[in-house]
């Protein structure tokens, strides 16, 4: 049985070997298939380490605080694009109060809209982020010119803006801004400072946003009461713990949940840590998704090598024939007709996955170069899954053509001119 | 005479395309004993190839009696007849049938893949292809060496496994007068030697190199008789 092995591998390769060009050519497919696969794995790889290292950059002490319960280990439903309304200002303001919730440094509250912003005759649509004075303490971020608003603007409803450096640049140019008046949904605003340009992390655009003190947004131009997300900062790590405790004691008692357990809160306390985890169920499936598309070029290089197969048995009819006539069994011949396929899936595997490290590795290191902070990563799982599928693919593909081909009638094959 | 190596009794042959039945072999009876050079002549379309091809195991009767070692060939298993193609028979085609863009070596070795014998295989195909005078041959490609060298390199790919019988399906076919009389040469030379030698023709002055002609027409023998006056391949350095 082993003779039998090795020899229906010996023919298989000097089979090959005597067509080098089209052996080839046949494998490209699986090649770039297996590279394909391996890239996009690898790419994603690095691009979820940068998310997350970024989002991690953000500050692993932060809590977040969401309206609506969560599901079990999913996002909350607010997350999802369902408006809930559990959590407002005042909310916000009682988690800030060092008798409720004493390890806290700031808080940061936000109720997010969108407007169109007019300086003059030039008009820019952007995001409009109803925030707190906290939020430079908890998100960071510096102003450039001028100044944040103040507690007294974030609780009067004035109209003041802070603009993000690239409202600035499309609304002014190199205009003054500070001191402006503009326009936001027909609302008339003083433009009190510029943010410090601070660029795209984690998806979200800090440059593209403009900052009003919460209630005018809530009041003004949202007309509504209640808030989409609460940021916290707690002033050491070991305490994150028990800050979410306290925050949800708190909020418990304000929305009058006597529950304890959770199962009754109308409201989500995150730390960064289960968001980076959300964060990672996201990429992942995104990653996973992505590299199924380029798992398809492996199909079709699978039916490229069908294809192949096929012409490859017509061609070699008379082939076939002989060594029936000398004395190769049906199962024989299937075997070397299959044992080529898999040679060829099994090779370009090997080299789809070398060129698709190396290219990966090229990437990262260009990805470095540029600045991000982006790691090489090709997992021993997708190896094994890239080599693998392409062996099966083979199996696959190449065992019609191989049955095709012991099925001859010997003396037809001799025949066949 | 002990037992006959092949024996044929009313054997016939039909084949069904559709609905239509065109019966190529009519009863045929003949015994062929071991160490006999006969040839099978017919002109085209009389039915000698099927013929050939139902004694080398390559296709089968529809009805009849083919005994072959006394052993009923009739009821054997497709793999069964493949094992006999491998350690009893050995093909010379007209048409050489070599592999295309593998040695010479790789071609006689061939057979010896296929059998379960035990041996260092490179050495009995490179003794083979001595004893055909084509030593000199091993490493080169099927389509680096002549015509004659190419029949002469089938011979030895049919002779490698120790076969009973030799099947010659008009091997000088496609060859010049020399190389023909080359390879009849080896032929009948292989004979002397104690094989036992098929030979399908057409040729009248070709099958006269053998000991016993079978004449076949229309599917059946015309004449079965000893060759008296036997035609020897002269090449000296061949017969040497």
């Amino acid at each position: 049985m082993f003779n039998n092995f090795v020899q229906a591998i010996k023919s298989s390769i000097s089979a090959l070997l005597a067509n080098k060009g089209r052996s080839f050519l046949t494998m490209l497919g699986i090649i770039i298939g297996v590279g394909a696969v391996i890239i996009i794995i690898a790419v994603g790889a690095g691009a979820q380490s940068l998310i997350v290292s970024q989002v991690k950059g953000l500050g692993s002490n932060l809590v977040g605080i969401l309206p609506g319960k969560s599901e079990e280990k999913g996002p909350p439903a607010s997350v999802m694009g369902i408006v809930i309304t559990t959590l407002t200002y005042d909310d916000a303001q009682a988690i800030n109060d060092k008798k409720n919730v004493p390890n806290l440094v700031d808080v940061s509250a936000y109720t997010k809209s969108i407007g169109t912003l007019a300086w003059g005759s030039n008009t820019y649509d952007t995001s409009l982020s109803g925030s707190t004075v906290g939020y430079l303490e908890v998100e960071g971020g510096e102003v450039a010119e001028g100044r944040f608003f103040t507690k007294e603007e974030e609780k009067n409803l004035s109209r003041v803006v802070v603009l993000g450096s690239e409202v600035k640049d499309q609304l002014f140019g190199t205009s003054e801004a500070v001191g402006q008046r503009i326009k936001i949904n027909k609302h008339s605003f003083e433009v009190i400072g510029v943010m410090k340009e601070r660029g795209t992390v984690a998806f979200q655009n800090y440059d593209d946003q403009v900052f009003i003190p919460i209630i005018t947004v809530q009041k003004l131009i949202a007309g509504v009461n209640h808030l989409g997300l609460i940021r916290a900062k707690v002033d050491n790590q070991d305490n994150i713990a028990v800050a979410m405790k306290d925050i949800e004691i708190t909020l418990r008692e304000r929305h009058n949940i006597s529950d304890e357990s959770g199962a009754s809160d109308d409201f989500t306390v995150q730390s960064a840590d289960t968001a980076l985890d959300m964060l990672k169920t996201i990429t992942n499936a995104l990653k996973y998704f992505l590299a199924a598309i380029a798992s398809l070029s492996l199909l079709v290089g699978g039916i490229g090598i069908m294809n192949i197969m096929l012409v490859s048995v017509t061609e070699r009819t008379r082939e076939i024939g002989l060594r029936k006539a000398v004395g190769a069994t049906n199962f024989k011949i299937r075997s070397q007709f299959l044992f080529e396929a898999i040679i060829i899936t099994f090779l370009g595997g090997i080299i789809g996955m070398i060129g698709g490290t190396v290219i990966s590795f090229l990437i990262a290191k260009v990805a470095v170069f540029l600045g991000y902070d982006w790691e090489f990563l090709v997992s021993i799982f997708s190896i094994l899954l890239a080599v693998s599928v392409s062996i099966s693919v083979g199996i696959i593909f190449g065992l019609y053509p191989a049955i095709k081909a012991s099925k001859l009638n010997p003396i037809e094959a001799l025949r066949y001119e | 005479m002990s037992n006959p190596l092949i024996e044929i009794k009313n054997l016939e042959k039909e084949y069904v395309s559709g609905e239509v039945v065109t019966k190529v072999l009519h009863g045929l009876s003949f015994n062929i004993n071991k160490g006999e050079f006969v040839s099978i002549m017919g002109p085209s379309g009389s039915g000698k190839s099927t013929l050939m091809h139902i004694l080398g195991f390559l296709d089968r009767l529809s009805t009849g009696k083919y005994l072959f070692n006394n052993k009923d060939v009739t009821q054997l298993e497709d793999d069964e007849l493949a094992l006999l193609r491998n350690e009893e028979v050995g093909f010379v085609f007209q048409a050489f049938n070599l592999l295309p863009r593998t040695t010479v070596l790789d071609n006689v070795k061939l057979p010896l893949l296929y059998s379960n014998k035990k041996g260092n295989i490179d050495e009995i195909a490179t003794k083979v292809l001595e004893s055909v005078g084509l030593g000199h041959r091993v490493n080169y490609f099927t389509n680096q060496i002549s015509g004659g060298e190419k029949q002469r390199v089938a011979i030895a790919r049919a002779l490698v496994n120790n076969p009973s019988i030799i099947f010659a399906d008009e091997p000088t076919g496609n060859l010049d007068s020399k190389s023909g009389v080359q390879v009849m040469a080896i032929l009948q030379k292989l004979n002397d030697l104690g094989n036992t030698i098929i030979l399908v023709t057409h040729e009248t002055y070709t099958s006269e190199h053998a000991k016993r002609i079978i004449k076949i027409k229309d599917g059946m023998i015309e004449e079965d008789y000893l060759v008296k006056n036997r035609r020897y391949a002269n090449d000296g350095e061949m017969l040497k």
